[in-house]
């Protein structure tokens, strides 16, 4: 009797095991036992935790308005993988929000859609970041906020704007001399590189990483990385690096160099508004500028990153999706709440107008990215972070520019062709 | 799995009291009940998405397992079977499809089928009609709004003239029969039912799949609201099997070997699909100068790292574990629980706190020696800082283990070797430790399995720095393991195929060394047993 019903037991989990075969596939069908509380349907949401819980509030409020029900959920890491996958096999969202040079990828897998916006809504908008959303010349989001890197001091060790390069190392040396500062900038490289806070230094000493094709887009075909005017930018690095003036070191690392900053062990941090909560936490006097570009050289360019809401192609309910990121994103309030859950500027020209004045930073922060470039969208750009982050990690650590980069082209046109 | 298993089957216990009662059929009732309803709740979704093959496997096992289960005899398959359908889904299944992906060229921009591809490629292709009206857009039907044709009630905002549009064509509404708001959308028609947001978003994809054809192109909807004049950019010619551009004409012919639209000139269409590659990703491993170059130096420190984590890790716990097993000693349990803590905190946590420590200018171990040694940036002190940090993270588990097998050591035996003449060293040696090795081989075996894919131990340390100046691909401190990862994932997005590829070739290397060393042990356990 015992050992039959404990063979039934495990029938239980055999029935576990069943539905487990088929776990790949019942997520598509869910909705039909979803009972559905708003008549017409059900609209998803996908952001990360911070704009989730922003934006509850502003769907909640369309859904009824529209008789249905929105579902905000929030996607704490990988989202743009996860966003992929799950459209893919049917489970994901309608509406995804997220930076923009995932467009490429999203585009190559079919997952989202252009959007059609009015040239009244197109107006409204900063035009750099329209311009960051277009891709094969169609825009592909609705772009909210932006953020770019800017040089925040401590304006009780340095209280002037250094204008160049030269000026910001010199004046760090003498703060180092009179021991007011350990570090000569807070400008993160790490073991391993990081190209994106390398980039305003390496495009104001002259180098580049695609140059642009005719319809405006980044040409993957012409890779400036290994070309002798991107060499010649790195040679600057390297003499701002641990063989050089000591500016740059891979010691400073993404954990370490806000911290370092609102330690106040440097007077100079290279960051983005992400940056600005710390530092008002940490009540340090600071500034915002430009990143200052090498005397007699280009002006530095931060890349440009925007953060957009996209209509998925793969989305259950694409027609509510595409009224809600057309027609609803696109209205100030929504952009101000989103501002206020993190302070970017708003890309809405409506919306920054109402913030701008109680926010002195914003207007800073656009000024420093005045410059900037929208990072590439382009597919191939995922080849390219990796190599020559090293590239530049090995050149600060005081590698021969010419070897480290025509190293990294190779890597990196191996796996773009 | 056996910890789910044993929780599951725990609930057996219960009935006992009723032997021979009604508890027992009752229970078995209710759990055969259990698996129909989700037999029942598991069909569904695979009848939705016209699964047959799931279905059929579906309807099979529930009904194999009524099939045993009612039935009185073949008790040793009632036991079986359970074990055997979790091998499979749990084991077997996601080997096979590793085995499947390893074949085909699935990565990012070959995820979907063709179908998916094209409908992609047109989709993206659609752009305004340069000049073209912006509409106001109502949804509208003649009929019911649930089921009734769709009508696209579309007003041009400078006339306020509003237009029906239908699959067959655009109409103009006289402006008696309409009542149009301020912004454009019309608030009533005659003979038509306007469709609310939610009733027009139950219909979503009729909505989205409206296409009122015009000279120039065609009116879709743009949400529910607005409406414009797009066309179609590029077509699909099954005919050719191409896509065609409208404009240009242009063509991309569809190549069934890399699953992709290409032209004439080579150029490809960024939207492809998934196809069958043979033993290219095979042979990529090999033939590829990048990957097959720094390959054997790799493997050979990652033969290092393994044998030094496993080992390191076993003669420190042991020693402690030694240590700790005399009675002379005072506050053992104090000392034990102490040497376990590493074993109980995070690793991942830990692994960063120790990345942290080994900063050259901000870390800890630097500033505590005074030291100022380039951690990560050498090759020899960042090998020499990993293993560091994996006999922290993995010495108390080994503690762990040789303290329960020596205290599973009858100590009558010591004590005969002591009375024997023999020298502690000589007691350890020759009897404690063979012992030991019997119990733990297997375990040592199985750590070193681990360690040598232990992927979290150097991503989030080194991430396999200190890379030379002239490879950014494969650093110093890197395993096979993030090595690979770096190449399916870190350059031109996801590669699964590949990288499905690289895990059999991995999976056959740590398939070999365990092979060989538990012939060994099998070897020594009848030389001691």
């Amino acid at each position: 009797m015992r050992i039959r019903t404990a063979g039934v037991v495990t029938a239980l989990t055999l029935a576990l095991a069943a539905t487990g075969c088929s776990g790949g596939s019942d997520d598509p069908a869910t909705p039909t036992s979803a009972a559905p509380a708003g008549a017409g349907g059900k609209l998803v949401i996908w952001g990360d935790d911070k704009r989730a819980a922003a934006l509850k509030p502003f769907a909640d409020r369309f859904g009824q308005e529209n008789g249905v029900t929105v579902e905000v959920q929030a996607i704490s890491k990988d989202q743009q993988t996860t966003f992929v996958t799950a459209s893919q096999q049917g489970s994901g969202p309608d509406v995804m929000v997220g930076a923009h040079d995932w467009i490429g990828n999203l585009v190559q897998n079919g997952t989202i859609d252009p959007v059609q916006l009015t040239a009244a809504q197109q107006q409204g908008l900063a035009p750099n970041a329209v311009k960051a959303v277009t891709f094969n010349g169609q825009v592909y989001g609705v772009p909210y906020a932006t953020e770019n890197l800017a040089l925040i001091r401590n304006t009780e060790l340095a209280p002037e704007a250094p204008a160049t390069m030269e000026d910001l190392v010199a004046q760090a040396k003498k703060l180092r001399a009179g021991k007011k500062a350990s570090e000569l900038l807070c400008l993160q490289v790490g073991q391993n590189g990081d190209a994106y806070h390398a980039y305003p230094l390496f495009s104001s000493a002259g180098g580049y990483l695609f140059g642009t094709a005719a319809n405006g887009d980044y040409d993957k075909n012409d890779l400036g990385i290994a070309k002798p005017e991107s060499i010649a930018a790195f040679q600057k690095i390297r003499a701002l690096g641990e063989k050089g003036d000591g500016a740059l070191k891979r010691s400073i690392t993404v954990e370490n160099s806000i911290a370092t900053f609102t330690a106040g062990k440097c007077a100079y941090l290279v960051s983005g508004p992400w940056a600005v909560t710390d530092v008002k936490k940490a009540k340090i006097a600071y500034d915002i500028s430009p990143v200052p570009g090498f005397a007699g050289a280009k002006p530095a360019q931060p890349f440009l990153g925007v953060q957009s809401f996209y209509v998925a192609a793969k989305g259950k309910n694409k027609a509510l999706a595409q009224e809600f990121v057309t027609n609803y994103v696109t209205t100030p309030e929504l952009a101000v709440a989103l501002y206020q859950a993190e302070p970017r500027p708003p890309v809405l020209t409506a919306a920054y107008d109402q913030v701008k004045g109680a926010d002195p930073d914003l207007a800073k922060f656009v000024e420093a990215g005045r410059n900037a470039v929208p990072l590439p969208a382009i597919p191939e750009m995922a080849s390219v972070w990796d190599p020559f982050s090293k590239a530049e990690s090995a050149v600060v650590g005081g590698a021969d520019p010419k070897t480290a980069l025509t190293a990294a082209a190779k890597t990196i046109s191996g796996q773009i062709n | 799995m056996t910890a789910l298993l044993e929780r599951e089957t725990a609930p057996a216990e219960a009935p006992r009291p009723g032997r021979g009662g009604l508890a027992g059929p009752l229970v078995k009732i209710a759990l055969l009940g259990l698996v129909a309803g989700l037999a029942v709740w598991a069909a569904f979704p695979l009848i939705a998405e016209r699964a047959w093959t799931g279905l059929a496997v579906l309807l099979a096992a529930t009904a194999g397992l009524f099939y045993l289960y009612t039935g009185r005899r073949r008790v040793p398959a009632k036991y079986l079977v359970p074990g055997t359908l979790f091998l499979l889904v749990f084991q077997l299944f996601p080997v096979a499809y590793t085995a499947a992906t390893a074949f085909t060229n699935f990565s990012d921009g070959h995820r979907g089928d063709k179908r998916e591809a094209v409908v992609a490629i047109q989709t993206a292709s659609v752009t305004r009609v340069p000049g073209s009206t912006e509409y106001a857009l109502t949804v509208a039907t003649t009929g019911d709004p649930a089921t009734g044709p769709l009508t696209f009630l579309v007003t041009d905002p400078a006339t306020r003239v509003v237009s029906a549009g239908t699959r067959d064509g655009l109409e103009e509404l006289p402006a008696g029969d309409v009542t149009v708001n301020a912004t454009g959308r019309v608030t009533a028609a005659a003979g038509y039912t306007l469709l609310n947001g939610g009733q027009a978003s139950a219909r979503s994809r009729e909505i989205t799949g409206l296409a009122v054809p015009t000279p120039g192109g065609a009116i879709r909807s743009q949400g529910l609201s607005r409406a414009y004049e797009g066309k179609a950019g590029r077509a699909y010619d099954a005919g050719c099997d191409c896509v065609r551009d409208t404009t240009t004409g242009r063509t991309w012919t569809a190549d069934e070997e890399v699953g992709a639209f290409v032209a004439a000139d080579g150029e490809r269409l960024a939207q492809g699909w998934r196809v069958g590659v043979g033993l290219s990703n095979f042979t990529r491993l090999v033939t590829d100068a990048a990957i097959a170059g720094p390959f054997a130096r790799t493997l050979i420190w990652n033969l290092i790292f393994a044998l030094a984590s496993t080992g390191g890790t076993f003669v420190l716990g042991l020693g402690c574990a030694l240590a700790l097993h005399s009675p002379r000693v005072r506050g053992r349990g104090l000392y034990r629980t102490l040497l376990v803590l590493p074993y109980a905190m995070p690793s991942f946590a830990m692994l960063l706190v120790w990345r942290d420590m080994f900063n050259t200018d901000f870390g800890l171990i630097n500033n505590l020696f005074g030291l100022d040694v380039d951690w990560f940036g050498g090759a020899a002190s960042a090998r020499i800082a990993v293993i560091l940090v994996q006999l922290w993270l993995g010495y108390p588990y080994m503690f762990l283990v040789a303290t329960g097998a020596l205290q599973a050591i009858p100590p009558e035996l010591s004590e005969a070797s002591r009375i024997d003449g023999a020298s502690p060293w000589q007691s350890l040696k020759r009897v404690t430790l063979p012992l030991l090795l019997v119990a733990l081989t297997p375990l040592l075996i199985s750590s070193f399995a681990f360690n040598f894919n232990n992927f979290n131990a150097i991503y989030l340390t080194t991430d396999g720095a200190p890379f030379p100046a002239d490879n950014p691909a494969n650093g110093a401190t890197d395993l096979l393991i993030t090595y690979t990862y770096r190449l399916a994932f870190g350059g031109s997005g996801a590669e699964y195929g590949f990288a499905a590829a690289v895990s059999i070739f991995i999976f056959v290397i740590v398939a070999v060394i365990s092979t060989v060393s538990f012939r060994r042990t099998r070897r020594q356990e009848e030389v001691y047993s």
